[in-house]
């Protein structure tokens, strides 16, 4: 596998498995509306998940398709940052969690629409209009939970915090993220300062404040070390396909 | 391939019975998510692309293009997704937001830009009454390229196509 195919598998990894976390939502959402909204953004995950998969596919002659690489990977071999792997928790929690992952989509990929790798290119002018509204559908909700009552700002502040060390790995480049700048990927510096703008904005809109900013930030998962969630998420996701291989619907 | 589908019209009477089957008043050419047919050596090939990454319609969308052609006698056609250029609203015809209308679905009333997704909250007009005092509900409705307003003049909820 060359460094370009994982780096199709580092940004598949993070929408399948956020996708996957929205997807149990499904059926469980605090409103009927809710529901429908994050099952329909976790779609949209999937949808990009399985695009950057085909492109692996295509590249790597050791899968056949999509699928197998979702479906009959180990955990280790997941390349997705520690944040999208994290429990679900609250409606507060999910949405928070969202909110910290799209407001880092969105400039990586309206920076990625300018790289000269066709397929990186294509795939972020498709995801970046989805992204936007993923944003902006969680950034309402930021500020209508922090800036509400005393309970939900409680537990929205809660959350931000539980999160916030789990932000940093997205925008902490290794060598992957290096190399990746040859195809057009962007400086993670450069999308920190927009990222960190984002957050500020919206967290002072809704009366949220992070205790600790410069906490040490907790990394691993896009080398394949992750938290013991992941585990259970591909317990659940792959019981399927390994209990009944190559089983179709 | 630019924005303009590039089908021979002897094509064209085949994919209207191609229904959306999601929005089944539209066909997939009022979609526009079918880009292109070509004539190669071995049959067709239809080129479409989705309108959202994860559109769960698409599937069932490449098999009923496969259907229609085989039914009128094309055999070998095969369907290929490409990505580029991305899916927009702004190829919906006049026709394709009338019908949408008809059906109580608000069409995309405007073009799209940056400000719509970033900016303001967008208004959308009762497609049963016409009323512009209408409200969000949620960003999302009933698939992932509708959002849910609410009515104040008629009182009834009803699916909005977001601009994207």
């Amino acid at each position: 596998m060359d460094s370009y195919s994982s780096y199709l598998l580092r940004i598949g990894d993070n929408a399948l498995i956020l996708g996957q976390r929205l997807a149990e939502i499904c059926g469980h959402g605090p409103v009927l509306e809710e529901d429908i909204a994050l099952t329909n953004i976790s779609l949209d995950l999937i949808g990009q998940a399985r695009m950057a998969y085909q492109r692996y596919a295509e590249l790597e002659s050791d899968v056949k398709d999509e699928d197998e690489i979702a479906f009959k990977r180990d955990s280790h071999e997941f390349y997705n940052c520690l944040l999208v792997e994290l429990d679900n928790g609250d409606f507060g929690m999910t949405i928070a969690r969202q909110f910290f992952f799209s407001a880092f989509q969105v400039p990586y990929l309206e920076a990625l629409t300018q790289s000269e790798d066709e397929f990186l290119r294509n795939f972020a002018l498709k995801s970046v209009k989805e992204a936007k509204y993923h944003l902006k559908h969680s950034a309402q909700w930021m500020v209508r939970l922090g800036d509400g009552t005393a309970e939900s700002h409680d537990r929205m502040e809660e959350s931000v915090n539980k999160l916030w060390p789990y932000t940093g790995e997205l925008m902490i480049a290794d060598e992957l993220d290096e190399k990746a700048r040859a195809w057009g990927a962007p400086d993670l510096l450069e999308i920190k300062k927009i990222w960190s703008d984002t957050v500020e904005r919206t967290l002072k809109e809704a009366t949220l404040t992070i205790e600790a900013p410069d906490v040490w930030m907790l990394r691993g998962g896009k080398q394949g070390n992750h938290t013991e969630h992941l585990g259970l998420i591909l317990a659940e996701m792959q019981f399927l396909q390994r209990a009944y291989p190559g089983l179709e619907w | 391939m630019s924005d303009t589908p590039d089908i021979a019209n002897k094509y064209i009477e085949i994919l209207e019975k191609v229904r959306d089957p999601e929005i089944p008043v539209l066909s997939v050419l009022d979609m526009g998510v079918v880009r292109k047919v070509e004539e190669t050596a071995t049959g067709l090939e239809v080129t479409i692309t989705p309108t959202y990454s994860g559109c769960p319609a698409m599937d069932t969308i490449e098999e009923d293009i496969l259907h229609q052609f085989k039914a009128h006698g094309f055999k070998g056609t095969k369907v290929k997704t490409v990505l580029y250029p991305p899916w927009t609203t702004d190829w919906f015809s006049e026709e394709a937001k009338e019908k949408l209308r008809k059906t109580g679905i608000a069409p995309p009333d405007h073009s799209i830009s940056k400000a719509d997704l970033m900016g303001k909250d967008t208004t959308a007009t009762c497609p049963r009454c016409n009323s512009k005092d209408t409200s969000r509900i949620s960003e999302f409705g009933s698939t992932a390229c509708k959002a849910l307003y609410k009515c104040h003049a008629c009182g009834d909820p009803f699916d909005y196509f977001k601009c994207i």
